[in-house]
């Protein structure tokens, strides 16, 4: 805090409601992460006790057995690397398709760029299920149901992505791409080597909105991954949450900490990054 | 992409078009522009214009999962899918339900992540991050898994109702009646989205100079005051963007029932989304197309509305 020269009332008046904030808030936070905090404790209690009424906090028997359940009986380890490849040829291919099309939209003159643009500003506001239908029909015909294409591929033309890199990489300067010009560089040696260089926030802040998207994604795997071999973690704990086995708690629980936990993790040691990034797509 | 294959054009109509040097760059320019564009103007068309397109197509067609081999071969029915659906109860009723969560639920998000945004931007000064991060948390995580825990939670001798009852409340059945479901479901979006805006508004609030607080505070404006005076109006445009955000993403409202109530109990959180996922299960993917197309025109509309109410007040 900078010194600002206080009043003594202003004083008197600052310290009991600077402790109600903090405690106002510390109940608003305990809230929030409830559901956290009983599900990683949850995950470790046998499932008579989850049953038991009214529910225990601490374990009262500690057990591996829930996720056990998962490393034995159920594939988890195809599973994680079905959303592992996904998710990674999903940010690979968007950071590519959209900073090289968000170059050409910001600094590039060719005829019917105002219509790509416009076009990609009214497909933000398209609801998902619009194209859902179609989207499947392709995908069949294309004969790519149960594979990795049909899980990645119509995840490479998002809109948001184009709009994030264009804005950022309007804001580059052009005396920077002129005098590379000059120079004598080519067109893809200026975007690799001049422009690239610049745009570290923006594809930080793109590949952690699509990482995030893609892990999290849940409806179109579970139409389209249609054999247990394709399952993403999302596809097989919701699978695995209606079947037959939907009364094994503590197994579903179990689940849900496999999942959420390596986001979690990278959301902690990254969070000023997401937050950075949340604030300029918003802003921008 | 005429561009790549027209000859030099015989007659030069403005001077762009000639054959100088000038002209020439021009063209390649555009040319590499179009190369670079290529891969996601490709994918864009397939996945994204080529479905949107087909869509409208479809919603005026009887398209049927069984036409997929054949799908020239459907026959044409004009608006008929349309005014069947404003026919259609349960579809009315998903229009009812969309509307009940939307019109509950942004103003309740967004008065929400503005208290904490607020109390985190100015009325506090030491553990900040530890907040932010712990606000947004439900943000990152998968709905699915989530689901696990909240169905916990809100089960009729569940978490919720045992802390309740310990101050002498006796909980309904959350998921199970009719008149507590949807907002069940609010509170969970609330939850789910609450970071998010939080983020977008502590962002806006540090956006407003220090000295324009400062006078109002010398002007003997008192804390209330200067919210209602100087921070909401000068957050107008962020408090615009986060309601143009939300209402995009609330009015497909889907996720939280899919995993907590498929809907029911008798249809109580059906949402539009979801009634257009059951139809596309049915293979009904003619009454699907349509009813999408309601949903795209409504978030359009809504869009168009909201920017049009807060710019007409400055």
């Amino acid at each position: 805090m900078t010194p600002v020269p206080v009043t003594p009332s202003a004083r008197r008046r600052g310290r009991p409601s600077r402790v109600l904030v903090y405690a106002a808030l510390t109940v608003a936070l305990a809230a929030t992460l409830i559901p956290f905090v009983w599900m990683f404790l949850g995950s470790v209690k046998t499932e008579a006790e989850l049953r038991q009424r009214p529910p225990t906090w601490w374990p009262q028997t500690f057990t591996w057995d829930n996720f056990t359940a998962w490393f034995g009986r159920l594939d988890i380890g195809t599973f994680f690397v079905n959303s592992v490849v996904v998710a990674a040829f999903t940010v690979l291919g968007t950071l590519v398709f959209c900073s090289l099309v968000g170059y050409a939209l910001a600094k590039l003159d060719f005829p019917g760029k105002r219509v790509v643009f416009t076009l990609v500003l009214v497909t933000l506001m398209v609801p998902g299920v619009v194209t859902f239908v179609p989207l499947f029909v392709v995908v069949s015909k294309l004969g790519m149901v149960s594979t990795y294409p049909a899980l990645i591929l119509p995840f490479l033309a998002g809109p948001l992505g184009v709009f994030l890199m264009r804005q950022f990489i309007k804001d580059i300067p052009d005396s920077l791409i002129e005098a590379a010009r000059i120079d004598g560089a080519g067109e893809l040696r200026i975007f690799l080597r001049v422009v690239m260089p610049l745009c570290g926030p923006a594809l930080a802040t793109l590949a952690i909105l699509t990482f995030l998207g893609s892990w999290n994604n849940f409806l179109w795997p579970l139409v389209v991954a249609q054999s247990e071999d394709m399952y993403t973690l999302p596809v097989a704990l919701s699978l695995y949450s209606v079947g037959q086995n939907s009364t094994n708690y503590g197994v579903l629980l179990a689940g849900s900490v496999l999942i959420i936990t390596p986001v979690l993790l990278l959301f902690v040691a990254l969070q000023r990054y997401f937050i950075q990034g949340i604030a300029a797509t918003g802003i921008k | 992409m005429t561009v790549l294959t027209r000859p030099a054009s015989p007659v030069a109509p403005v001077r762009d078009r000639g054959r100088g040097p000038a002209a020439v760059r021009r063209r390649r320019t555009a040319v590499i522009a179009y190369l670079f564009s290529l891969p996601f103007i490709a994918s864009f068309a397939i996945f994204m214009v080529f479905p949107l397109i087909s869509s409208l197509g479809m919603s005026f067609t009887d398209f049927r999962s069984t036409d997929i081999p054949t799908p020239f071969a459907v026959a044409f029915v004009g608006l008929d899918q349309y005014t069947a659906l404003f026919q259609n109860e349960q579809f009315l009723r998903s229009m009812l339900n969309t509307l009940y969560f939307v019109g509950v639920g942004i103003p309740l998000t967004m008065a929400v992540a503005l208290v904490l945004a607020v109390a985190l931007n100015g009325a506090i000064t030491r553990f900040r991050t530890v907040f932010r991060v712990g606000f947004y948390a439900p943000v990152v995580t998968s709905i699915v898994a989530v689901a696990v825990v909240w169905r916990f939670i809100l089960q009729p001798d569940g978490l919720l109702n045992t802390l309740l009852a310990s101050i002498g409340i006796t909980g309904p059945d959350w998921l199970g009646d009719t008149a507590w479901s949807m907002p069940s479901m609010i509170l969970m979006a609330v939850w789910r989205n609450m970071g998010t805006l939080m983020i977008i508004f502590l962002a806006g609030l540090q956006g407003i100079p220090r000295e324009v607080m400062e006078a109002a505070e010398v002007d003997g404006a008192g804390a209330w005051q200067r919210f209602l005076r100087v921070t909401l109006p000068m957050l107008r445009p962020t408090l615009l963007l986060g309601a143009v955000l939300l209402s995009v993403g609330y009015l497909q409202f889907f996720e939280e029932p899919f995993v907590m109530t498929k809907g029911g109990p008798l249809d109580s959180t059906l949402s539009i989304s979801y009634f257009t996922f059951n139809q596309f299960g049915f293979g009904n993917y003619g009454t699907a197309s349509a009813a999408s197309y309601v949903l795209f025109v409504a978030i359009a509309l809504l869009s168009i509305v909201q920017f049009r109410a807060f710019r007409t007040k400055e």
